[in-house]
């Protein structure tokens, strides 16, 4: 995995809660074999009408999102179904870090593996977020803390494997691996 | 020293530890089981490939097809194409892989296939005790039987096959403790979504679940299921319930159980595994069972949900509330019931299982469904599909003029071409109604077997305790 120290990006904002995976990339989409691509299905119902046209007013589809890398949106985003096809579109689409209250379980593990950073803030911060689409945030994973326009510092719990592999670009299944002799002798005992 | 008392979840953890967590590293925990399907493998298959990895315990590794396969027997058993090409290329990459790394594939012919989360009890793969896998949020479904079970990505799948191993940090507890009986007509399914209405969709996030009490003592095994099934609903990634003389004796005799000395062991291990008395968990909250009534959602999340004879609630001032309202086209503060349907949907891992049939079955029989109404009733494996027929209860769906399918995922994520239309509204027994969750633009209404036969017979949802 690549290596994740900093972020700077513009926001886009999407301020709704309980952001289902559903809605982050449809199942009619899921029948990929691969990761590439997915880009394009992003938030598809929400991005585009029925005919294939995209909505202008949704965030994404507005000049100013165009180069964001950093997503905004209302509590426990990713819930629902595991699929990790929701990271792979984010990334793919072009985004490095998604800041919200509160993520569902499995999202976070997924965005995580695949050096999709998930920012928890506080309501107040997510609050000032919501309501400053584009705002420029400079992110630090190694102190934990993104930066505010107004230079404010707000930090953000991670927790600390997933911030030695993002800043080190540790490979997990490589970490796995070499645990072979520990999962031999469990097999043995068990 | 006297041991510190532990919870199930807690035991059932310990035993898994390859090594324990530390404040720098998750814990490698243990994987005895993993399941796996088609359209969350192929990556971590491919992973495998690229990195020049076997699969470490293709004994402990089974394979099976669900999401995206046709349910109509011509593309099933019939030699028809099946008709989305996607999905046929996921099933021949399933079948490739799993020859290629030597795993165990319940293909798309076998009569042993069905919903992942079907088959693992139904084979008696799941057992208590055990740690459980597959890249899939429903697997808490294996909780019922007092396994530790979780759904997890692509990259973690590709994790298990390499290793059998997963690095994770230890959950927090949550007890739901039910208690009382529930009345006639209302069902685990219910009680599923009340208590989710109770925590919210994000309640139990990062927690695990055990449900206990007399309530849920008192459940048979498959309603168990229906309940831990949808404990990721809650934002818990796994449900658990103690095992106990109804795991053992639904277990007793399945294929894959242990028998005779091997199964006299496990017993006697498995009765080691229920809480000890004063076990402490993170937190708990209590359900009386007995206000419990017949439970649908109004929403766009399963935590959207009301008493069937309830009005929609009004949450003036909150715009996430009237965009899912405006989405299902419905009015805050107006009553459900008698909203007309069009799609009746019997099926999925929460609810179609042979108990969820013969109940449905029980309120067609000698009735039709209403005019211009679809229902489809899709069977969770082909062992419920058959085991149902042995009883003749396909004859009753189709006379009521419902459609009789193979078993898969199908209308409950509609990936499979199986779809509500745009507008539309669908009762279904599953377990998701996020908008577009069956369909694009369809609107889903979930709620027990029982609510949707009665509503299938009126064409409007319809308490099922007024149909007599
Ligand atoms: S039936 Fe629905 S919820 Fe269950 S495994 Fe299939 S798609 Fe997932």
């Amino acid at each position: 995995m690549e290596r994740f120290t900093t972020l700077t990006s513009r926001t886009v904002v999407l301020p709704a809660a309980n952001i289902d995976t559903d809605q982050i990339i449809p199942a009619r989409f899921l029948t990929t074999t691969t990761r590439a691509g997915l880009g394009k299905r992003l938030f598809a119902d929400w991005r585009y009408d029925e005919h294939g046209v995209p909505r202008a007013q949704f965030a994404l589809n507005q000049p100013a999102a165009a180069g964001c890398r950093i997503l905004v949106a209302g509590r426990n985003f990713g819930c629902g179904s595991s699929r990790e096809h929701a990271a792979w579109a984010l990334i793919d689409h072009g985004f490095r870090a998604v800041i919200s209250t509160e993520f569902a379980d499995i999202f976070a593990n997924n965005a995580l593996k695949n050096g999709l950073l998930p920012v928890i803030v506080e309501e107040a911060t997510a609050a000032w977020l919501i309501a400053h689409p584009g705002a420029a945030l400079a992110i630090d994973v190694a102190r934990r803390t993104f930066a505010l326009p107004d230079g404010t510092t707000v930090s953000f719990p991670l927790e600390a494997f997933a911030r030695h592999r993002l800043l080190e670009g540790v490979d997990e299944l490589g970490f796995l691996l070499a645990h072979a002799s520990q999962i031999d002798a469990y097999e043995r005992r068990a | 020293m006297a041991r510190t008392p532990q919870t199930l979840f807690e035991k059932v953890w310990q035993r898994h530890e390859v090594c324990a967590e530390s404040a720098a590293t998750p814990a490698v925990l243990y994987i005895d089981l993993h399941l796996v399907h088609e359209v969350t493998s192929p990556q971590a298959f491919a992973l495998l490939s690229k990195r020049g990895l076997p699969v470490r315990r293709p004994e402990r590794t089974l394979a099976t097809m669900d999401h995206s396969t046709p349910t109509t027997t011509a593309q099933v058993f019939g030699g028809a194409p099946i008709t989305i090409d996607a999905a046929a290329r996921q099933v021949r990459e399933l079948e490739e892989n799993c020859a290629r790394f030597g795993v165990e594939l319940l293909g798309l012919r076998h009569g042993q296939r069905g919903i992942v989360h079907v088959i693992g009890p139904e084979l008696g793969l799941t057992q208590p005790g055990k740690t459980i896998v597959c890249g899939d949020s429903h697997t808490s479904t294996h909780g019922a039987l007092g396994a530790l079970a979780f759904g997890i990505g692509s990259t973690e799948v590709a994790h298990v096959l390499a290793t059998q191993c997963l690095l994770q940090r230890k959950p927090r507890t949550l007890a739901v403790k039910v208690e009382g009986t529930l009345a006639a007509g209302v069902s685990a399914k219910d009680l599923i979504l009340a208590i989710i209405g109770r925590l919210g969709v994000s309640g139990g996030t990062g927690h695990v679940i055990e449900y206990r009490g007399d309530t849920i003592a008192a459940l048979g095994m498959e309603e168990r299921m229906t309940v831990c099934n949808m404990s990721i609903e809650a934002g818990a990634r796994a449900g658990m319930i103690a095992p106990d003389e109804t795991t053992f004796a639904y277990l007793r005799g399945r294929p894959r159980a242990p028998t005779a000395e091997a199964w006299e062991r496990a017993l006697e291990e498995w009765r080691q595994l229920p809480g000890d008395p004063g076990a402490r968990f993170d937190r708990e909250i209590d359900i009386e069972a007995g206000a419990v009534e017949p439970m649908i959602t109004y929403g766009t999340n399963p935590g959207m949900v009301m008493p069937i004879g309830g009005h929609i609630p009004q949450r003036p001032g909150d715009p996430a509330f009237a965009r899912a309202l405006e989405y299902m086209g419905l009015n805050a503060g107006e009553p459900i019931k008698d909203q007309p349907v069009n799609v009746v949907f019997i099926g999925s891992c929460t609810n179609a299982r042979l108990s969820d049939l013969r109940t449905a079955a029980a309120v067609l029989r000698g009735r039709r469904i209403a005019r211009g109404l679809t229902m489809l009733v899709v069977p969770g494996s082909q062992q419920v599909k058959r085991a149902a027929e042995a009883e003749g209860l396909d004859r009753v769906f189709l006379d009521a003029g419902a459609e009789w399918r193979e078993s898969g995922c199908s209308m409950c994520l509609g990936m499979n071409g199986d779809v509500v239309g745009r507008g539309q509204y669908a009762i279904s027994t599953s377990n998701r109604n996020f908008e577009g969750r069956q369909g694009a633009g369809a609107r889903t209404l979930l709620a027990s077997p029982l609510t949707a036969a009665a509503s299938a017979v009126r064409g409007r949802v319809t308490d099922p305790r007024e149909l007599t």
